[in-house]
């Protein structure tokens, strides 16, 4: 193990560790402050600190230590935790973790910016101006072993220092050997020890740790007394001592009663059974252990390279990739049924798609890291917007793939800033209202019929529907005379840079709006949709697939090529009829359909295979709805199939192809090309006509 | 040091050699990952004429040059006789067809010389070295250049 | 001989930093999470000197000390402490427990081996 693994290892503990902290804040905000609780939060800015001392992150442990020893304050009953005081703890773990994060990326914090939060903190332990914790911060310095003192001494040459020393009982029951320090003394120059026996009782009546014995002890060295003091200093307070120098001049001073080895050993009394160290003695005796619980069961894990897991990804890929191949070899072959072979087939799919999906699950990982992520936008949202947050989370063990965890941070911190800056009313509104003063939100994830949703939902004022309609008509978006329901007032929301606050408020209007949300989380194959009530809250759901290893999608065919298009897109798909295809223009054809005009696109002539459109007679049209709000119809010769398909990237050995997302491996060993619906209706909506080219430019 | 003279050290450069559009080329050895034999690949959209498309080898998604049409001989009609031999280039691999796989020899690098004018003005670009093997002129390809530059293949 | 230590901490990190250090300096190490688990290495094998945090769950290390004091046969086994602050208040709790000597982290190599020499006869 290098330093930098260590270092990395550090890290990933401070992950662990961040998390029980916010844990331990969490549980103490539900009424649950206990001194367990409460010790596990102080235990893991603790290790925090030592760790990062190790590293030296200066500013990291000087801010841990003074988050520390508040935290410490509260374990001694000095500090009540009331909820200003947790509220203020909530933000130094979060600056804690800034720091960390900083630390993590090489990046010098600035002691000044812990400033406030510092004095905050200072300021409940009575500490003035954090002053004295200055002073404690000094104290902190770490004390080392003065080697420097072993160095040259001073012109003056050898010194002579008797060493008057009698051992405690102490000494010996703390583990403390006289050999020891008399072998440390002997290091610094010529020793001469002599004891004094004539305390030492008999034999019989001798204690072990109590031999009784006064040493006198002649050290010639070239080092100073602090350095002969420093053998001591385990000692300290466990012996007499006394240091006479008596300078370069060779004396005769008490001369020894006997002379006594080098090292001698404390005897072992006659009446003790055990020596003081016994080898390998077996099970503990029957020793009372204090405040010892049975061992916690802990779940045993390793770490793996993840490169090594997707390598088995791929792997398995290719195994049920095979296993399709040999599916329809066989079934060219035509057996008879019930035949043996066929019967085997069957197991090898079952187990070959069992082993995929735990395979997957490796890649799995629980949400909770980044919910308590999400715990901080919210608390910092209401605290920028003057509104008081309850902010809950719900199934945090919930899995997803590690790279879905990884890309819902952007949009789940603009949905809950969203909730709060435009879903929770403000206080007094909210009181008016009959509601509590205090807005909730509220974040679960689970588990529903293959497939992860993620809920986010607020007890604000619901959608102002009759506003988002009249902004969509001010901006352009929809005419004035338009129907629309519910559903579709609120998906005008997913429209790009529709805003329905006036002025644009310093958090959620940031330029990302849920166009952004949706097309993140579309790209993750999800998708996202509202549910509002007036005057009760909103409820934003998302919808995952458990991996992105593979995509559900169906398998078209045009100019007898075999396309995938993934369905998360796909809103409906309808035989081309000519009664309802409507030429607008020049060669613009639309599809009418519930009163709306869907423009439709040739897939052949999008991908650049053919220059005009075909004949749409006899062809199939999938209605698409891609991420700008606007839908498309996709003319396709051919829907085959629709079903699960693994992901092959394309950049690896070649690049991006516009309007290709990825490529797959059919059951034949073919490789089919999975369709970016996106990047090709997008291309089409500024400009029906030359989209090849644009593209063709697009992708370089 | 010895009086005996030791006799220059040599070195070698081996190469497969091929045929595309009936003129002799060659590359590195160490280049081929290996020489599979024609099967038909997946139209790319939007790629360049000599993208013939890309072939599954083994689960990795491949894209397959057309060699000759790289060369401005003209694309090809691949049949089962025609070989697509699997080349690293950087970080990437790709099949290259061609119409037969020669030979594989191994040439003291003295003997790989500039390219001459003959070589036409197209496939020159491509040309880093031509190597005389009996009567026949071998032209050594230089393989960073026969993917689309856009795609960023670094060499 | 190969001193034989067993280092007590909590911290993942530092009982990294405590193994790559000791076996750097040439010992032979086992490591522990906590009181409770030190407890049990220790039942496995005596070492010849241990390390111990302070701050641990489960079982800390003044408990630790303790537990392991009353034992007979570690009695006079070198317990260091390892502790971030110079606090003199927890060296005298530390002493109090029984330990034989203490360690200041951040501690590097040298440092722990210069205390390890202290109270072994190494």
């Amino acid at each position: 193990m290098s330093g930098n693994d260590i270092r990395e290892g550090f890290f990933e503990e401070c992950e662990d560790l961040l998390e029980a902290i916010s844990d331990g804040f969490a549980a103490m905000a539900r009424g649950q402050r206990d001194s367990e609780t409460l010790n596990a939060v102080f235990r893991a800015v603790h290790s925090i600190k030592g760790g990062a001392g190790a590293f030296n992150l200066d500013t990291l442990v000087e801010f841990a230590h003074k988050f520390e020893g508040v935290l410490d304050a509260v374990r001694s009953d000095q500090l009540k935790v009331d909820d200003v005081v947790l509220r203020l703890f909530h933000r130094a773990g979060d600056r804690l973790a800034d720091l960390v994060a900083l630390a993590r990326d090489g990046q010098i914090a600035n002691p000044a910016d812990n400033a406030a939060l510092v004095g905050e903190l200072a300021a409940l332990i009575d500490d003035d101006d954090g002053a004295a914790d200055e002073a404690a911060a000094a104290a902190f310095v770490p004390v080392t072993f003065s080697l420097d003192l072993f160095g040259p001494a001073d012109e003056a040459g050898p010194v002579r220092h008797v060493i008057r020393f009698t051992p405690h009982r102490a000494l010996y029951t703390t583990g403390n050997d006289p050999a020891l320090l008399f072998q440390a003394l002997a290091r610094l120059g010529d020793l001469e020890v002599s004891a004094d026996l004539s305390r030492v009782p008999p034999l019989s009546q001798l204690e072990w740790d109590d031999p009784c014995i006064d040493w006198t002890l002649t050290l010639n060295t070239e080092a100073d007394e602090a350095a002969v003091r420093d053998v001591f200093d385990f000692v300290d307070g466990l012996c007499d001592l006394e240091i006479v120098q008596e300078g370069a001049a060779p004396a005769v001073f008490l001369p020894p009663l006997i002379e006594a080895p080098p090292l001698l050993v404390p005897e072992i009394p006659a009446d003790d059974p055990a020596p003081p160290v016994a080898p390998r003695l077996g099970p503990v005796p029957a020793d009372p252990m204090p405040e010892a619980p049975a061992a916690v069961q802990q779940r045993a894990t390793i770490r793996v390279d993840l490169e090594r897991v997707d390598r088995l990804i791929n792997l398995v890929g290719e195994l049920v990739i095979n296993q399709a191949m040999l599916t329809q070899s066989i079934s060219e072959v035509k057996l008879p049924p019930g035949n043996r072979v066929e019967v085997s087939l069957d197991q090898l799919k079952r187990l070959s798609s069992e082993v995929q999906e735990r395979i997957m699950a490796i890649r799995a990982q629980p949400v909770k890291p980044l919910f308590q992520r999400m715990a901080r936008i919210a608390r910092e949202a209401g605290q920028a917007a003057g509104k008081t947050i309850y902010f809950r989370t719900f199934g945090d063990a919930t899995e997803v793939d590690k790279t879905v965890v990884e890309r819902l941070g952007d949009p789940l911190t603009h949905m809950i800033r969203n909730a709060v800056d435009h879903g929770i009313e403000s206080p007094e509104k909210r009181l008016t209202a009959g509601k509590p003063e205090t807005g909730t939100v509220v974040l679960s994830a689970a588990h529903r019929s293959g497939r992860v949703v993620i809920e986010l939902t607020d007890d604000g004022a619901g959608i102002d529907r009759p506003k988002v309609r009249e902004i969509a008509i001010r901006k352009g978006l929809i005419s004035a005379d338009k129907e629309l329901t519910d559903n579709e007032i609120d998906n005008l929301l997913f429209l790009p840079g529709f805003s329905t606050k006036t002025e644009v408020s310093n958090l959620s209007g940031r330029g990302v709006g849920m166009d952004v949300v949706k097309s993140e989380i579309q790209n993750l194959g999800g998708r996202v949709s509202f549910g509002s009530r007036p005057g009760f809250g909103t409820t934003v759901t998302i919808s995952l697939p458990l991996t992105l290893a593979v995509l559900e999608g169906m398998v078209v065919e045009a100019n007898g090529e075999t396309f995938i298009l993934p369905t998360t897109a796909l809103q409906e798909t309808v035989q081309a009829d000519p009664a309802s295809i409507h030429r607008i223009g020049t060669d613009g054809l639309f599809l009418s359909i519930r009163g709306g005009h869907i423009p439709i696109l040739d897939l052949g002539v999008c991908l650049g295979l053919q220059d005009r459109p075909s004949d749409l007679k006899g062809r199939v049209l999938l209605l698409l709805e891609n991420s700008s709000g606007g839908r498309t119809a996709l003319a396709v010769d051919r829907v085959v199939d629709q079903r699960e398909v693994v992901i092959k990237g394309l950049e690896g050995n070649y690049g991006h192809v516009p309007g290709i997302a990825a490529a797959t491996i059919l059951g034949d060993g073919r490789i089919a090309l999975i369709l970016d619906t996106d990047e090709l209706a997008s291309a089409m909506a500024a400009e029906p006509d030359p989209i090849p080219q644009r593209l063709a430019a697009a992708g370089g | 040091m010895s009086a005996v003279a030791e006799p220059i050290a040599v070195t070698h450069r081996e190469i497969v050699s091929f045929r595309v559009a009936g003129q002799d080329f060659c590359i590195d050895i160490g280049s081929v990952r290996e020489i599979r034999g024609w099967t038909a690949t997946t139209v790319l959209p939007h790629a360049p004429d000599y993208i013939r498309g890309v072939m599954n080898l083994r689960g990795a998604v491949l894209p397959v040059v057309d060699l000759s049409a790289r060369l401005g001989f003209g694309t090809t009609e691949p049949s089962e006789r025609h070989v697509v031999i699997i080349v690293t280039i950087g970080s990437k691999t790709v099949g290259m067809l061609v119409d037969a796989v020669s030979d594989i020899l191994s040439a003291p690098t003295d003997d790989f010389q500039p390219t001459p004018d003959v070589v036409s003005d197209k496939a020159k670009a491509f040309v880093e070295a031509v190597l005389s093997v009996e009567d026949r002129l071998i032209r050594l390809i230089e393989l960073e250049r026969i993917m689309p530059t856009s795609l960023g293949i670094v060499k | 001989m190969t001193l034989h230590v067993l280092a007590v901490d909590d911290s993942r990190t530092m009982r990294g930093l405590l193994d790559h250090a000791l076996r750097e300096a040439g010992f032979h190490v086992r490591l522990a999470e906590d009181g409770v688990d030190g407890l049990e290495r220790l039942a496995e094998a005596t070492p010849d000197i241990v390390i111990t945090d302070i701050n641990m769950p489960r079982l800390d290390g003044f408990g630790f000390i303790e537990a392991v004091r009353r034992q007979r046969a570690f009695r006079s086994l070198p317990i260091l402490v390892l502790t971030t602050e110079s606090a003199p208040e927890l060296k005298a709790r530390a002493r109090d427990a029984g330990a034989t000597g203490w360690i200041v982290k951040p501690f590097d190599e040298q440092k722990l081996v210069d205390a390890i020499q202290r109270v072994t006869t190494m």
